[in-house]
């Protein structure tokens, strides 16, 4: 029988579980990836590479491609980005990279990120190493935390010869890379082997330890030079309605994180599903939950269309995997005897903007109604890791009001110059994403190096603070 | 990593890839960008007589959708004066000692005119020389240029006359415009030349505007041929590289040879060099590209060296030299068929049709029941016992490894046209060559 003529199945439905969370994309194909190289027009001081928050010379690469030499872009692509496989599969890349395409103007923009993958994909598969570490240069710098930034940090570091120690308080690295980020825009292997490229390159990681608990940043601080912090966000908050600990209302970021590390057929899930929030982690939710195999899955949202935070695309993508949205909707409380039974909403209308500019809802008297479902989802974004700050403002590093560490934009170091923090933690402007917590740790990485081996600080730290542009959050 | 430095007649240069001379060649500014971007060697826009542009000076052919896979150009040798070209040189070679600083040279001809730029251009400190006897449009009428290169004794002549002089490496660069290139080459050899290099640009008309009714390139409403160079040219200035270096003659003289036209990627590059090329220069791409290509060309060739297990370039010069050979040399028995992956094939028929109107009708299409889906798209499938071999077929096809020629042994005995005649001359009337095919169990429908 000749493969490739069995019909084509689109339908989520159609395929097995383990079909449903395979890659989306899959892998172009040699004669594909060449096309579509040779229809890059090679500009000259492109505008994708700008918008590149790590500033990958992207016609370089793809050039590569389309000359065969596909080990030296994939040299191109890591040069600039030591996670560049992962951002390949997560980059937001119609905001980024490709959203600057001269040829999206009247034509189709490049794909730049399946290029990407394209290459990076070739290296991993072929074990190939492209960077070694630097010659020792005496000082010794510990991460908080293994997740994007610090893992860039980390290997930048190591390029340049410091000793380097990442303390990790997950089992595995990667932080959201490995956790957080749905199984079928990126399996968890090309996380973790980007965590192992790191290793390679010198730095040491230490899984499950926790500062804070397992070692103070005091110890950290007089045994090590200096320090990165890389902590991200932490936990799903309350909603701060009644019922919420029923049985059945999860916290969606750790629904994420079992999609990523346990069998799927273990993972428990309900018949009709709502998903409190409209972010990029709750359309996340909402399709998996959708494509484990829940029936009814509806999105629970107080604003409306116009004022969702999560990318178009994402929105798009969850309309055709049959995702349900309630917009101008606010839920009141969870009903249910021990387990979920409902959601009790209210209908909410748009009054005037609020501090973030977006019009804010106003609810809507009498309107109260009951939404029958069997499982409560979370997402209404990421608490702030307030231990953590409470400890570092004793090292005189300041935060903003709303909870994230202050750091110089160029440099990323903090009030304290042995202190330098950068990825979500910092992330008080802009939509929070991997690829600009890698340039983070790349930048701070950088600067370490300006000032411990090069020995000139340069200048001093230019905070918000100081500008006067404090409280903003 | 691979060492890509070449030794080229004394020349030395830290990779292979020169810029040709030309206009990315014009000026101090550019020759120096270029080094820096790593390019390791530049033959200077070619110096001499005085002369005149006009505009518009380039016409490009271009194929569905890709644009200048050739380009034609009626430009003429360095219009800036001499002075200020040599006085640039002088300061290229002195910012940039370890690069191949060559500077093209054409004057009008006579031997005081040749030998004065020899010792002006010496003077500036620059590793050599190449002789533009190339150049098809402008310089020719004015009996320079391809009017020198189209007739062997004076290329000969006048390589003597610079020989006479020049302390420093020769090249005398060729004209494709010629019925046989060998005898420029060999002339240029006999004249001393130190090396050769090949191809300067192709004459050419490119274009009839069918709404105006102009020439392209259209220069005040006239047109005319111009030098046609680009990726189009590549597999004619393979060929003649490729006889120039296959040549017992020139083999003997141990000249190298530059090898230029159409080089864009390392892998052009590397066939150049295959196939007898020390050095390769390039001039369309980086008109086209700017010179930051040369980056992935340095990058390319390398990786494929250490993926390959080559140390340096000289172990690869001329690797496939001896494997040009002529038709009279193959192998006659040697047999193919096309064997189609109905795996892979996405039932586009091009091949059915392309050997069916173009080739030997062995292409069927047929019922094979290979989806169970009723009505099912027929499916080309090769009559082997009928296929020619001539692999048409699986030129036109547009799926990667989806057809493929296969070798089969039919029995055919392994001979040569040349052996062929040699021991049987009769083959050469059309009853005996019917017996022989007989004998041979050679059959053509
Ligand atoms: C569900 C979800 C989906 C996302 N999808 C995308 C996407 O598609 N594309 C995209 O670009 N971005 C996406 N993002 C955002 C992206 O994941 C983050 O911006 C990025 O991971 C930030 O990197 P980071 O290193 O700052 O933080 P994290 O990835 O959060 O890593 C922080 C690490 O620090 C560790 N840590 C914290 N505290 C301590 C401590 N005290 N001691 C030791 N270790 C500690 C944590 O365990 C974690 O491993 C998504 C985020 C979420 C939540
Ligand atoms: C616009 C243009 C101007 C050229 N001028 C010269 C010249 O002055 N001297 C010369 O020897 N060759 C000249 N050439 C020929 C090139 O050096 C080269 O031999 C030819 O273009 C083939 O190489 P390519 O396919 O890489 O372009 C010129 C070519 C072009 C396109
Ligand atoms: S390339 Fe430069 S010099 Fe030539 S026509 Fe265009 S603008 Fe003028």
């Amino acid at each position: 029988m000749v493969e490739h003529y069995k019909p084509v199945k689109y339908k989520a439905w159609e395929l097995t579980l383990e079909e449903r969370f395979k890659e989306y994309y899959p892998p172009l194909s040699e004669r594909e990836a060449c096309l579509e190289a040779n229809r890059c027009l090679y500009c000259y001081d492109a505008p994708c590479m700008v918008a590149c928050p790590t500033h990958i010379d992207i016609p370089t690469f793809i050039k590569k491609i389309a000359t065969g030499n596909v080990k030296g872009s994939a040299r191109a692509i890591l040069e600039s980005n030591l996670l560049g496989a992962t951002c390949a599969r997560v980059c937001p890349v119609e905001e980024l990279c490709e959203g600057s395409c001269v040829l999206g103007v009247d034509h189709k923009p490049i794909m730049i990120g399946r290029l990407q993958r394209y290459a990076t994909d070739h290296a991993r598969q072929h074990n190939m190493t492209f960077f070694s570490q630097g010659e020792p240069n005496g000082f010794k710098i510990a991460i908080i935390g293994a997740g994007p930034a610090g893992l860039s940090c980390a290997g930048e570091l190591s390029k340049l010869g410091f000793s380097v120690t990442c303390f990790e308080k997950s089992k595995l690295a990667g932080g959201l890379d490995t956790y957080g980020i749905v199984v079928f825009r990126e399996p968890v292997e090309v996380s973790l082997s980007e965590v192992k490229a790191i290793e390679e390159l010198g730095a040491t990681i230490k899984t499950g330890v926790s500062v804070g608990t397992d070692i103070t940043v005091a110890d950290l601080l007089s045994n090590y030079d200096a320090l990165f912090v890389a902590i991200g966000l932490g936990a799903v908050p309350q909603m701060g309605i009644p019922g919420e600990d029923l049985h059945g209302v999860v916290d969606g970021l750790d629904f994420i994180s079992q999609t990523k590390t346990s069998p799927l057929r273990e993972i428990k899930f309900g018949r009709r599903v709502a998903v409190v929030g409209a972010g990029n982690t709750a359309i996340d939710c909402a399709t998996i939950v959708r494509r484990l195999g829940a029936e009814r899955v509806m999105m629970i949202y107080r604003r409306s269309e116009a004022e969702m935070p999560c990318y178009h695309f994402e929105y798009e993508f969850a309309l055709r995997e049959g995702v349900s949205f309630m917009f101008l909707t606010q839920p009141i409380e969870v009903f249910g005897e021990g387990s979920v039974a409902g959601l009790k909403c209210m209908r909410m209308d748009l009054g005037l903007p609020d501090a973030s500019g977006r019009r804010s809802p106003v609810p809507i008297a009498g309107s109260e109604f009951l939404l029958p479902c069997d499982m409560v989802i979370k997402a209404i974004g990421q608490e702030k890791h307030v231990h953590m700050l409470d400890e570092l403002a004793k090292f005189g590093v300041s935060a903003t009001s709303k909870g994230y560490i202050e750091v110089d934009d160029v440099t990323k170091r903090t009030a304290n110059p042995k202190i330098f923090a950068g990825g979500d933690c910092i992330r008080s402007k802009g939509e929070a994403s991997t690829v600009m917590a890698v340039q983070d740790g790349k930048l701070a990485a950088k600067a370490i190096f300006q000032q411990f081996v090069l020995g000139t600080a340069g200048r001093a730290p230019v905070l918000p603070a100081a500008r006067g542009l404090h409280k903003h959050g | 990593m691979a060492n890509l430095e070449i030794n080229f007649c004394g020349i030395k240069s830290p990779n292979p890839f020169w810029l040709a001379s030309a206009p990315p060649t014009n000026s101090a500014y550019q020759v120096q960008k270029a080094f820096e971007q790593g390019w390791g060697g530049a033959v200077w826009k070619t110096v001499g007589a005085p002369v005149l542009n006009v505009c518009n000076r380039y016409g490009t052919m271009d194929y569905r959708g890709s644009k200048v896979i050739g380009l034609n150009n009626v430009e003429l040798i360095s219009d800036r004066s001499l002075e200020v070209n040599l006085k640039e040189i002088r300061e290229t070679k002195r910012n940039f000692p370890n690069h191949a600083v060559i500077v093209s040279v054409m004057v009008e001809s006579t031997k005081d005119a040749w030998q004065q730029i020899v010792r002006q251009v010496e003077d500036t400190g620059a590793d050599g020389l190449e002789l533009n006897f190339g150049c098809p449009h402008g310089m020719s009428e004015r009996g320079m240029g391809s009017a020198m290169g189209q007739v062997p004794e004076y290329t000969q002549m006048v390589t003597e006359w610079v020989m006479a002089s020049a302390t420093k490496p020769v090249i005398v660069k060729l004209t494709p415009n010629v019925t046989d290139i060998v005898q420029p080459a060999r002339a240029a050899v006999a004249g001393g030349a130190s090396a050769l290099s090949l191809i300067n640009t192709i004459n050419s008309v490119m274009g009839v505007d069918l709404d105006t009714f102009e020439i392209s390139p259209n220069i005040g409403g006239k047109g005319g041929h111009g030098g046609y160079a680009g990726p189009a040219v590549k597999p004619i200035a393979l060929h003649l590289v490729s006889s120039v270096a296959s040549n017992p003659e020139i083999q003997r003289s141990g000249v190298p040879i530059s090898g230029i036209g159409g080089i864009e990627t390392w892998q052009d590059a590397l066939e150049f060099i295959l196939l007898g090329s020390t050095s390769v220069q390039v001039c369309t791409a980086v008109m086209h590209w700017g010179f930051r290509i040369v980056e992935d060309m340095i990058d390319g060739l390398s990786n494929w060296m250490d993926d390959k297990g080559f140390k340096s370039i000289h172990e690869l010069v001329g690797k496939s030299v001896r494997r040009i050979s002529s038709f009279g040399d193959f192998d006659l028995g040697f047999q193919t068929v096309a064997r189609v992956d109905h795996q892979k094939c996405i039932q586009c028929n091009l091949c059915y049709i392309a050997c069916n109107d173009s080739a030997h009708q062995c292409i069927d299409l047929k019922d094979l029941k290979l989806t169970g889906v009723a009505n099912e798209r027929l499916w080309p499938v090769v009559r082997e016992e009928d296929c020619a071999g001539c692999d048409l077929c699986s030129k036109v096809c547009p799926v990667d490894d989806c057809i493929t020629m296969v070798e089969v042994n039919t029995g055919r005995p392994h001979i040569t046209w040349n052996e062929l005649v040699k021991s049987t001359p009769e083959v050469l009337e059309w009853d005996k060559m019917e017996e022989y095919r007989r004998r041979a169990k050679i059959k053509i429908h």
